[in-house]
């Protein structure tokens, strides 16, 4: 079923990254990790539809986030980031997913690994943890091109001051600030090993990003000991949207 | 049409009329998986068909790659919404492999190293509409893209054509495999764009 939703509010988060928030009636709520369907429609009444991941944690005022990547030659990601006014209406469809999300009966040591915009989904888990005050330890792997590429690092740091019990390590592939503790890089099997749960602990691990990096950290995972069962991930691209 | 999206033109191109509902094409090959990528060695492969209880036929990778193979080009359809045109693709026939198997199954469940699975009626495995293909665009099949082999079902989304696939177990009823169970569609036809459980 389709909703229409109104949009109520937009920041950006980079340069090329916009979050939308939609004031959805009926909105029946979602887990942290799922997506949604969105349809444009152009005033001829010609339509399309992309699946964009959620960042907010589940609300009961009905409002829904999204935080958009501008993709250069992309069908709808430019008019989503770029053209969007407040007011506009698009239509939803969702929740949908069951896999790629965490759910608060999870107590188990939750670790997330995310690859540019791949934070998506794993905001929304974190958000969702914070909200319910759930005691599950998380801990946030985020690799980033370079400082100017980080969604949402104020609420991060905000978040993980007040609560030991989540902890965030960024890794920079192309540049790093002058304070970080590693030079730029991909994250490698070493990197996996110290800045992760250690396997014995039998963390629930989601991995986000590009296809070469999910293919390249769930790689890194299981040789460090976890479980192919324990691992969840959700790819996107080459493509993710029209060429 | 529910609502107008002020300021949107969008694209429209010829290629849309081969399309099925709410597909856009695409020219290269996304990936789409639940977990980690399975790397299956050749000497440890088999495919197997049983019942559930007796294993009815059984391939190493020697004695599948003996059977007689057919070159397959078809349009593929991901749930996700994109489709790629003229797909090529090498692998052995369904009814190849089912052709000594007498059953009264009405379904069958494809299993996939990584413990995936999903579940066809049989009659959409047989009768040239699926094959376990071993080889993408003249190439050995890539490890993200189900290699070794997968089972390849063009006239349904891309995830009842299991990745890494491993055997089918034959079944007198329907039940959901993977996805199936996590809220998309028990049968998947994209021309009636049957993506979740509740479309028609």
């Amino acid at each position: 079923m389709w909703r229409v939703g109104t949009v109520v509010a937009l920041h950006d988060e980079t340069a090329t990254a916009r979050t939308i928030t939609f004031e959805v009636p009926d909105w029946p709520g979602h887990f942290g990790g799922q997506h949604v369907d969105v349809r444009v429609t152009a005033p001829d009444g010609y339509s399309t539809v992309r699946s964009y991941s959620i960042a907010s944690a589940p609300s009961s005022d009905g409002r829904v986030e999204l935080t958009v990547e501008r993709l250069p030659s992309g069908e709808v990601s430019p008019y989503l980031t770029q053209e969007l006014a407040l007011g506009d209406r698009l239509e939803l469809r969702g929740p949908i997913g069951g896999w790629f999300v965490w759910r608060t009966q999870q107590t188990e040591p939750i670790q997330l690994i995310a690859g540019g915009s791949g934070i998506v989904p794993l905001m929304s888990m974190i958000r969702t943890r914070a909200s319910t005050g759930s005691a599950a330890r998380f801990q946030l792997l985020y690799s980033v091109r370079e400082p100017g590429a980080v969604f949402y690092r104020d609420e991060l740091q905000a978040l993980s001051d007040k609560d030991r019990s989540l902890i965030v390590t960024y890794v920079y592939t192309r540049v790093a600030p002058a304070n970080s503790p590693r030079p730029p890089g991909r994250i490698d099997a070493d990197l996996i090993a110290n800045t992760t749960w250690p396997s014995k602990l039998a963390p629930t691990c989601y991995v986000c990003g590009p296809t070469p990096f999910v293919e390249s950290v769930a790689g890194f995972l299981t040789a460090s000991g976890n479980g192919p069962n324990k691992i969840r991930t959700e790819r996107f691209g080459p493509t993710g949207d029209r060429k | 049409m529910g609502a107008i999206s002020r300021g949107f033109s969008g694209r429209r191109s010829a290629a849309d009329v081969k399309l099925p509902p709410g597909q856009y094409l695409t020219t290269d090959f996304p990936v789409l998986s639940a977990g980690p990528t399975p790397h299956v060695l050749l000497d440890r492969w088999e495919f197997v068909i049983d019942d559930g209880t007796n294993v009815l036929r059984k391939w190493d990778w020697k004695s599948f790659r003996e059977l007689p193979t057919e070159t397959i080009t078809v349009d593929i359809h991901c749930v996700t919404r994109w489709s790629k045109f003229g797909t090529s693709w090498e692998g052995v026939s369904l009814d190849t492999l089912l052709a000594d198997v007498k059953t009264d199954a009405s379904h069958a469940m494809a299993r996939s190293y990584g413990d995936y699975t999903t579940n066809l009626p049989l009659k959409d495995l047989k009768n040239k509409q699926a094959w376990v293909a071993f080889r993408f665009d003249g190439k050995d099949l890539a490890p993200e893209h189900g290699g070794p082999a997968r089972l390849l079902v063009p006239h349904l989304y891309l995830w009842k054509s299991a990745k890494w696939v491993r055997g089918i177990t034959l079944m007198n009823h329907d039940k959901p495999g993977f996805w199936e169970s996590l809220g998309y569609h028990i049968y998947g036809d994209p021309w009636r764009e049957q993506r979740y459980s509740g479309d028609e």
